[in-house]
């Protein structure tokens, strides 16, 4: 089915912010088999000019997905869950994510549009500290597979 | 930040050796739980064959993951990747055996930038297939 396109341009604000600990980090760097020591110890994050442990670059999928989920469940917008996979994915950096951040999440979604069969949208999240600190933005495309047929 | 590589000691066209990073099935349902994504194509064969699928599928953010860890291995501060992003060109398909799957990453650098930063194109791929495209990563380096 095809997505409505009355979607695009709308922007959901999460409702409590996300506090980033150092055990989920930690959690989310053995999921990757990661064991870079400034995921886990504070000397070695303080050796690397860091206030605390800072996050895997791919962290932010942690929170920011939740932040759009709202919109993506809305039966309006006529998405196929069981049919979704990941397109494209982006995070560019203000400053890294780190224990301790409180952060916000704002996502829009940008763009929907048809490509062959499948319908293919695009979320940008912008994640802020709660004194409005900018940390990071996001951009993630899904693409449901069979949406446009 | 403090990554461990000189801007000056880099030179466009540098290749960063290529690393394998095995995805089994139980990667994946720790990276289900640690990332809140818990969609069953991604550990229930069942499920992935009824949607089309011809097994469980990796998630695409494991995989990004694994480019990232690549980048950051390199660049010795993770802090010093400052965007990264990637299209998901192909599945990489997560067998139930001893084996799982190999998703094999390498890098060049692209492109130096101002500001000692430089932008490093990756490849990925499992089996016969490229699993990442338009992967690239801007590091601030030293």
């Amino acid at each position: 089915m095809a997505l409505n396109r009355d979607f695009v341009g709308r922007t959901y604000q999460t409702s409590s912010s996300y506090e980033v600990s150092r055990v989920k980090i930690r959690e989310f760097a053995a999921a990757i088999g990661d064991n870079n020591p400034i995921y886990r110890d504070r000397e070695a994050a303080h050796a690397a000019g860091h206030p605390d442990v800072i996050a895997p670059p791919t962290f932010p999928i942690v929170f920011t997905l939740a932040g759009a989920g709202e919109a993506l469940a809305d039966p309006e917008l006529g998405l196929n869950f069981a049919m979704v996979v990941h397109g494209e994915q982006r995070f560019e950096y203000a400053r890294p994510v780190r224990a301790g951040d409180e952060l916000l999440c704002t996502s829009t979604i940008t763009d929907i549009r048809s490509i062959g069969r499948n319908e293919v949208l695009t979320v940008k999240s912008d994640v802020t500290t709660l004194d409005g600190e900018h940390v990071c933005t996001t951009y993630n495309t899904i693409v449901e597979r069979g949406g446009a047929a | 930040m403090s990554a461990t590589v000189r801007y000056d000691d880099v030179e466009v066209g540098l290749e960063i050796p290529a690393a394998d990073y095995p995805v089994r099935r139980v990667s994946l349902v720790m990276y289900a739980g640690a990332s809140g994504d818990f969609n069953p194509i991604h550990w229930n064969e069942r499920f992935a064959k009824t949607v089309g699928l011809p097994d469980v599928i990796a998630h695409g953010m494991f995989t990004m993951a694994q480019g990232g860890r690549f980048v950051t291995d390199w660049a010795g501060d993770p802090g010093a990747v400052v965007d990264y992003g990637v299209k998901f060109s192909s599945m990489v398909v997560v067998p139930d055996d001893d084996q799982g799957a190999t998703v094999t990453v390498s890098g060049v650098i692209e492109q130096k930038l101002e500001d000692k930063r430089v932008v490093v194109a990756l490849t990925a791929r499992s089996g016969d297939s490229r699993v990442l495209s338009r992967a690239r990563a801007v590091v601030q380096l030293a």
